[in-house]
């Protein structure tokens, strides 16, 4: 006589085979966001790959599709991002370390807290409205190049404070002992051990953030980035377009060719985010190694 | 026992403040402006939306906009009713959470309780790339490829339609579902589930049964910060959707959102001061106090959760 | 309670009266001690009975935890290091600190044996290079590092990590050294080594080591104290206290019946 003898061996099996069913769903369900993703990019491939050629790179926008390219945008996305990233990193790492190090835990500072997360869950056309009326209108920066890149900046901020404020959290407690035991006050503690504790993880954070605002449209059509630019920008005061803002044009005209042209302007931003990402996750690798 | 006198030493010490550490007043005052900045910020956004929205309800009344049933701000005969915008919104946030809240759930499960490690490695990843992926991209995917492959099933779909604006929404926000989710699954303690694998419950049963009712308001709260971001999505609906503010739960007609709408109105010419540039920041703080009252759900949702343990 | 016998050398620490509260919590209670210069002092005694605290009153690093609250004098040189008038950063500068785990900052060798220097306005790159060289020479690292200081203090081993911040503390020309349980984290060769360095060290400086360890306290210090439950229960010359305690508790510790 088996111990198992009287278990029910048929309400067992159908636990078994309900089990397995329920499985194969569940793998399947997680197919579908991965099948997705692939059809999304072989899409793009197919419809992009004829047409990216040097042309796009060299020439400005043109009514005529075979003749069009995308330089003043990928210059005006390269400048915006070279304009947010120092100012969105000190004011962002600045916030980050205020509330990590020095705030107390009080209700200001859960307040500013809450605030921040609540930040980045607000739609991002939103901060085009308000990028529209502070910087275009309010401080009369006009349709810049400035105002775009401040818009943005706003968008970005909680974004690398969060991911800041991690970073910072993670350096172990002896990192600071062992500078104030040498007699350093608490911002050279926080200057000469903190940050070179925490910047590769910072700056991967920077970087994702930054990614973000290459791909961002919304805030950008709101502030009147323009669409057909035959020029480059030669200061921070002259108006300018993005990849996304050009691709969004071709994508919105109804001839095929426009639309062939605009995959192949995603490939080439695509592409961009890809290598900013490969350089977060170098980064972040290093950071893993170094706590 | 001790003395009361401190006794004689050789070595003299004192302690006297030899620099001055004008750092540390300055510096953290520097450091918690850049803090406050995020509370300047929402107090910008809220004050940018208010006053121009004041104004615009000058001009138009506040009933009219808000259960009007036809929106023609742009042309004669004019009509500011919001409800057109908000039934389009509606519609294309329903239709990506019915795609992205099953899929997104499921995913989760399978991550949390079913995924060998070495399957989590390369799928993780991979739906973090879904999430990466600029929004102007999907509204491409939309339009060229979705909608056609829809068509070829509805036969009398327009080219901009919600259903595709809508599903590929839902695909946009799968990975945000399913990460948040999974994060509150595996919150849930281990000593739950080995608790129920001891009763000799099968997997399934370790899953629906003890770990998706310990996780359910984690779960909640991502289907709520979910349904926030749909509604506030904007570059997928301006492509995929149309600009046809129509009162409609047709899925398969063109529809505007209150997001397209603001990007319509913002590649016109529309001038500063008008009663159409009102539009903007009137529809903008609608789309505002919705996704930030859904916000504050979520957390509050979240919250109760965390107490649980 | 028995009071040492004092050695050749005076008194440069003087503790009286010394409570100490982590909020409600009692962690130190009336504790009077005297620390002779140019010595070791061991202080020993079962986890949580205080001995970290104490010492860590002696550079004050007990005033970031929040809640702490501190009563009796502490004085060192002559001075109350408590009162009002006393600069935490030159105090800390003049009482130098090793930690339980070798904690080097993710910098070059060379950089973090300047960090110190550093802080404290030294520029000068000769300077530098100077203090760099005979910190480390006291550490007793130099002959192992003087080719590498450009590299990484991770790439170095536990044992030379903290000789490294031995060498570290001993940069900004400390009157103190304080050693919180230093060897805990390394292998017998590397403690053996550092023991070794502790006995150099003391013909310069007052060394005050916390340990687990009672062989280590008995080998390297002159002077041991027992605490037990935030009470110091004995202090006396080491050879003293672990030949002939003269409280029973301190037996029972030294002998192994309990801790």
């Amino acid at each position: 006589m088996s111990m198992f003898e009287d278990a029910n061996r048929k309400q067992i099996s159908n636990r078994r085979k309900k089990d397995l069913y329920l499985h194969l769903l569940f793998i399947a369900a997680t197919s579908i966001g991965i099948i997705a993703l692939m059809a999304l990019l072989i899409n793009i491939v197919l419809d992009g790959i004829g047409r990216l050629n040097l042309d796009l790179f060299t020439n400005y926008p043109s009514r005529v599709a075979e003749r069009a390219g995308m330089k003043s945008a990928i210059v005006g996305s390269i400048y915006m991002v070279l304009i947010m990233a120092p100012i969105s990193f000190v004011l962002g790492v600045g916030a980050a370390i205020y509330l990590e190090e020095y705030a107390k835990k009080n209700a200001i500072t859960r307040f500013i807290q809450l605030n921040i997360s609540t930040l980045a869950g607000v739609p991002s056309i939103v901060y085009g409205i308000l990028g529209l009326t502070i910087f275009v209108r309010g401080l009369s920066l006009d349709r810049s190049l400035l105002s775009g890149a401040l818009t943005m900046t706003l968008l970005v901020l909680p974004v690398i404070i969060v991911s800041a404020q991690e970073a910072i959290r993670a350096v172990p407690r002896a990192r600071r002992d062992a500078s104030f035991a040498l007699g350093a006050t608490k911002w050279q503690t926080v200057y000469g051990s903190v940050l070179p504790s925490s910047i590769s993880g910072i700056l991967t954070g920077v970087i994702l953030a930054l990614s973000r605002a290459i791909g961002e449209t919304a805030p950008l059509v709101m502030i009147g980035a323009l669409t057909f630019v035959a020029f480059l920008p030669s200061s921070i005061m002259d108006q300018f377009t993005v990849m996304p803002i050009q691709i969004f044009n071709w994508i919105s005209r109804p001839q095929v060719s426009f639309h062939d042209l605009a995959a192949s302007g995603i490939i080439v931003m695509m592409v961009m985010l890809v290598l900013m990402n490969i350089s977060a996750v170098i980064l972040r690798n290093k950071y893993s190694k170094q706590i | 026992m001790e003395s009361n006198v401190a006794p004689s030493t050789t070595t003299k010490m004192n302690f006297k403040n030899s620099r001055s550490h004008l750092s540390d007043k300055i510096v953290p005052i520097i450091l918690f402006l850049c803090a406050a900045l995020s509370v300047l910020t929402t107090i910008g956004i809220v004050v940018t939306l208010l006053s121009e929205t004041i104004n615009f309800f000058k001009s138009v009344p506040f009933m009219d906009f808000l259960f009007g049933t036809k929106w023609s701000p742009l042309i004669e005969p004019k009509a500011f009713g919001i409800l057109p915008l908000l039934s389009g919104t509606l519609l294309v946030t329903v239709i990506a959470c019915i795609v992205a809240i099953p899929i997104g759930l499921a995913s989760a499960i399978y991550l949390s309780e079913y995924a060998p490690k070495r399957v989590r490695k390369i799928v993780k990843p991979i739906l973090e790339v879904l999430a990466g992926v600029p929004t102007i991209v999907y509204g491409y995917f939309a339009l060229t490829f979705v909608t056609p492959l829809l068509k070829s099933i509805f036969p009398s779909m327009g080219v901009f339609n919600a259903l595709s604006a809508g599903i590929v929404v839902g695909i946009m926000i799968i990975p945000m579902v399913s990460s948040l989710s999974e994060d509150a699954m595996s919150a849930v303690p281990k000593s739950l589930r080995h608790g129920a694998y001891a009763l000799g419950a099968t997997r399934f049963e370790v899953a629906l049964k003890i770990v998706v009712p310990a996780a359910f308001s984690g779960i909640v709260s991502s289907a709520v910060l979910a349904f926030s971001r749909a509604i506030g999505e904007t570059m997928i609906v301006a492509v995929a959707a149309g600009a046809t503010p129509n009162l409609t739960l047709n899925p398969l007609e063109s529809i505007q959102t209150m997001t397209a709408y603001i990007v319509q109105v913002s590649l016109g010419d529309t001038p500063h001061g008008s009663v159409e540039y009102g539009t903007i920041f009137a529809v903008g703080m609608t789309l505002f106090v919705i996704t930030f009252l859904l916000n504050i759900l979520a957390q509050y949702v979240a919250r109760r959760f965390r107490e649980e343990y | 309670m028995s009071t040492a016998t004092q050695a050749a050398n005076q008194t440069l620490i003087h503790i009286e009266q010394l409570n100490l509260y982590y909020g409600t919590y009692h962690a130190l209670k009336n504790v009077n001690l005297t620390i002779p210069e140019k010595a070791v002092t061991a202080f020993i005694g079962p986890s949580g009975c205080g001995k970290s605290t104490l010492l860590r009153t002696l550079n004050r690093m007990n005033d970031m935890i929040d809640g702490t609250r501190i009563e009796g004098l502490v004085s060192m040189g002559g001075t109350d290091i408590y009162s009002s008038d006393v600069d935490v950063e030159t105090l800390r500068k003049k009482v130098g600190m090793v930690f339980q785990q070798p904690n080097p900052f993710p910098k070059s060798i060379y950089d973090n044996i300047a960090y110190g220097p550093r802080l404290h306005g030294i520029k000068s790159k000769s300077q530098l290079d100077e203090i760099v060289e005979q910190s480390l020479k006291q550490a007793v690292l130099w002959d192992e590092v003087k080719d590498y200081l450009k590299r990484s203090a991770f790439s170095l081993s536990g044992g030379q990590q903290q000789r490294l911040c031995i060498a570290r503390a001993l940069a900004v020309n400390p009157d103190v050294l304080l050693m919180d349980e230093a060897t805990s984290a390394l292998d017998p060769i590397s403690t053996l080594k550092i023991e070794e360095l502790v006995q150099e060290l003391k013909n310069k400086y007052t060394i005050v080591m916390v340990t687990h360890n009672m062989q280590q306290a008995a080998r390297t210090s002159d002077q041991t104290v027992f605490f037990l439950n935030g009470e110091m229960v004995e202090f006396d010359q080491t050879e003293t206290l672990f030949s002939n305690p003269s409280d029973k508790r301190t037996e029972d510790y030294i002998t192994g019946r309990f801790g």
